[in-house]
């Protein structure tokens, strides 16, 4: 590659430019998030096979989630979602105070999610609405319930878990804002914590529904 | 040919020390690093092997007990699959020529792809740990219910095997991105060398097919270690939803063995019969076609495991198309050797026996899709010599052939050759007696995975088992001279084979930044009939 080539601080030395290395990390985010759908992708599966075969088992014991919870803790994610592009077009424009009030913001949605959640675990694992052999609960007709908390348990827990790493990967980009890594021209990673971030919540988006709703 | 020297300073020795090699961002050298972790896989699944062999030489127990043996035939599958096979071509000889064959300086994401190597050691060291702490004995399949119940450790295998699905994952999207964003300027899609087309369809499917395993085996240790009882049916849960969540992945990552391999091959047959390679736009659209159709297939796994008859007739109805694309393949290779100049050096009778074997492997699959001719021959060794007619006859004959026309690239240095067509002919002749005799077991009925048999089976076994002693040989010999050629080998010069990709444009071993100047696109990969290729 000829030297006159634009290599600033930021492009690393086998791309040509900062437009090759901005595509390049685009497309191999889109992939990843892919790779994030087939895996819930299984779980979905799993939640249509097993309400298929036991239709009256999730409609009785899903009348047991809090429906105000969810609904909270979806308008706290599609908010956090929001606060996130906020704190991208920040960093477009170089406002990067901006940017860090956002992400800040951002982080303490999601922390509001994972608090909501742990009161509705911990009022599951109270009662006894428990996945397999650990099902002691004794309030909903039919066989088998605890194959709709497994199903709960295991969606929301990953999910869960993807929340716990988006968290860690917009703290992540808060320090290195603080630190000034980014600028107007370069923002890519916050741009891809961004998408990441922006599934996490689209995951919820459908596992509202289907768990809480859908009777 | 001859008088050529290694260049002084050359990816291998640039930066010096141990350290760099650790922190290497170098794809050159995560190949190499992904090359030393897979031979020893190898050579750990072909002790395992062997072992089999040995212990079915007669009837009853020769050198191991019942036990024993259950975890040598899933360790050995186990271990040739999740760490030697799926990353073999891909990982190890992609990683190494992929961004030298598009004119890149590396792949896109160096620090991901150093990060999936160390994803896959710490995948290797899982499974150590569980071979060591009890080991496994479900098959590499991990059926349930029996994988919920027995007692060794499935747990650390399947989370190995899990952890590794990352680090394939990995491999597969760095090769997505790089090769949509970083071929030079000039090569489009259908001017790519086919060894990258098949790279790019593997990828395609690791990454789509993956993530599904994952999950599976995830359910499986929450199954295994909570009880949820997904798999379970005394719990409402359901052990052929198990198979199908497996073999929606581990059906399309045969394809994720086979794609790699047959881009080789694409390469080896035009190289060595000196002839443009006849149907170029037919093998890059066949890879495609058949990682398309490979998602379509997973349930001829399972014609006897209780799966309804019309999704069984459907999918044995699908399994025929994947002899299409295939035959494709093996049309064209064949149409191009078709008057061309054949060279019959080591890697060229490498791509020979692959074209062999695995015209046979891929036969047999076509019996094997049949459904009535399935249920007789389902579970015997008629399938065990099928796929390993197409993963050892075919992965590997291609990876070994790879491996060999790429060797001179990696170390600047010739093997012997005479050596080597030794080698190939042991091989070539160990794996036929092996294997072949496997299907004359099969149609007689012998069930796969027994570690027992009645008399009559003896003599086949014995066969059998001699048939591994040629191959182990032959695998000894090559171990021999490779590592001999990487100290004492003949300097190779850029282009030992007379090549027209870039990877023969450059010094061998390449510099640091793979290439002194950047190369152009001047003619086709193929077009041996406009140009003649020179070794200066």
């Amino acid at each position: 590659m000829s030297e006159s080539s634009p290599h600033t601080g930021f492009v690393a030395h086998h791309f040509s430019d900062a437009e090759q290395q901005r595509e390049s990390a685009k497309l191999g985010m889109w992939v990843f998030l892919l790779t994030e759908i087939l895996l819930f992708g299984g779980l979905f599966v799993a939640y249509s096979i097993y309400r298929a075969w036991n239709p009256e088992i999730f409609h009785n014991a899903h009348v047991h989630l809090d429906i105000t919870l969810g609904a909270l803790n979806t308008v706290v994610l599609i908010t956090s979602s929001v606060t996130m592009a906020l704190a991208i077009r920040n960093m477009q424009l170089g406002m990067r105070k901006q940017a860090m009030v956002n992400l800040t913001v951002t982080l303490l949605l999601a922390s509001v999610f994972l608090v909501v959640k742990y009161f509705e675990y911990n009022h599951k694992f109270h009662l006894g609405q428990l996945p397999g052999r650990f099902y002691t609960f004794e309030g909903i007709a039919g066989g088998n319930p605890h194959i709709f908390f497994s199903v709960y348990f295991l969606m929301t827990g990953l999910h869960g878990i993807h929340v716990l790493a988006g968290m860690a990967a917009i703290g992540w980009m808060l320090i290195r804002t603080g630190r000034g890594h980014f600028s107007a021209a370069y923002h890519t990673p916050i741009e891809m914590t961004g998408l990441y971030w922006h599934l996490v919540d689209m995951i919820w988006i459908f596992l509202f529904p289907l768990l809480y709703l859908v009777g | 040919m001859s008088e050529h020297a290694t260049p002084e300073v050359s990816y291998l020795n640039d930066p010096k020390g141990t350290k760099s090699w650790l922190f290497t961002l170098d794809h050159k050298r995560i190949g190499l690093l992904y090359l030393f972790g897979i031979m020893a896989a190898f050579s750990l699944g072909g002790v395992f092997a062997m072992l089999i062999r040995l212990e079915l030489l007669h009837p009853g127990k020769d050198i191991v007990d019942a036990d024993t043996y259950n975890q040598l035939f899933t360790l050995h599958g186990a271990v040739m699959i999740f760490l030697f096979i799926i990353p073999s071509i891909p990982a190890a000889l992609g990683n190494f020529v992929l961004p030298l064959m598009i004119g890149a300086k590396d792949v896109a994401f160096p620090r991901l792809n150093l990060a999936s190597w160390y994803i896959y050691v710490a995948g290797v060291l899982l499974a150590l740990f569980s071979l060591f702490s009890g080991a496994v004995d479900t098959g590499w399949t991990f059926y349930t219910p029996y994988s919920t119940q027995t007692n060794t450790s499935v747990i650390s295998m399947t989370f190995a095997a899990f952890v590794l699905g990352f680090s394939s994952i990995f491999t597969g999207l760095n090769f997505i991105v790089t090769i949509h964003k970083l071929r030079i300027p000039g090569m489009t899609w259908f001017k790519m060398p086919l060894f990258v087309w098949g790279l790019y369809a593997t990828a395609i499917i690791q990454v789509l097919a993956t993530p599904v395993l994952g999950i599976t085996l995830l359910l499986l240790i929450v199954e295994r270690v909570a009880g949820i009882g997904i798999f379970d049916p005394a719990m409402g849960g359901d052990p052929v939803l198990y198979q199908h969540f497996f073999w929606f992945y581990s059906h399309p990552a045969v394809y994720i063995m086979i794609l790699p391999g047959m881009g080789i091959i694409s390469e080896l047959i035009a190289v060595f019969s000196h002839k443009r390679i006849f149907g170029y736009k037919a093998i890059a659209y066949s890879s495609l076609g058949i990682a398309f159709v490979s998602f379509l297939v997973w349930g001829h796994h399972m014609f006897v495991s209780g799966q309804s008859e019309l999704a069984a007739m459907i999918f044995s109805f699908l399994t025929f198309f994947v002899g299409i694309p295939s035959g494709i393949k093996v049309f064209n290779w064949l149409a191009t050797m078709y008057k061309g100049s054949i060279d019959l050096k080591a890697p060229m009778l490498y791509a020979l026996s692959f074209l062999f074997l695995f015209t046979i492997g891929g036969l047999t699959g076509v019996f094997l899709g049949a459904l009535s001719v399935d249920v007789h021959l389902h579970d015997t060794y008629f399938i065990v010599a099928h796929f390993h007619y197409t993963m050892m006859g075919g992965t590997v004959m291609a990876f070994l052939g790879g491996l060999h026309y790429w060797w001179p690239k990696i170390w600047g240095r010739l093997y012997n050759e005479t050596w080597a067509r030794i080698s190939v002919l042991l091989i070539f002749v160990g794996f036929n007696m092996t294997f072949f005799t496997q299907f004359l077991l099969g149609v007689q009925g012998m069930p796969r995975r027994y570690y027992n048999y009645l008399d009559q089976f003896q003599p086949l076994h014995a066969f059998s088992s001699y048939g591994s002693w040629v191959l182990g040989a032959g695998f000894l010999v090559m171990a021999i001279y490779l590592i001999h050629a990487i100290f004492r080998g003949r300097p190779a010069g850029p282009n030992p084979w007379e090549g027209l990709t870039f990877e023969w444009t450059t010094p061998s071993p390449p510099p640091h930044h793979n290439f002194d100047k950047v190369p152009k696109m001047t003619h086709g990969f193929y077009d041996y009939h406009l140009v003649t290729p020179k070794n200066e």
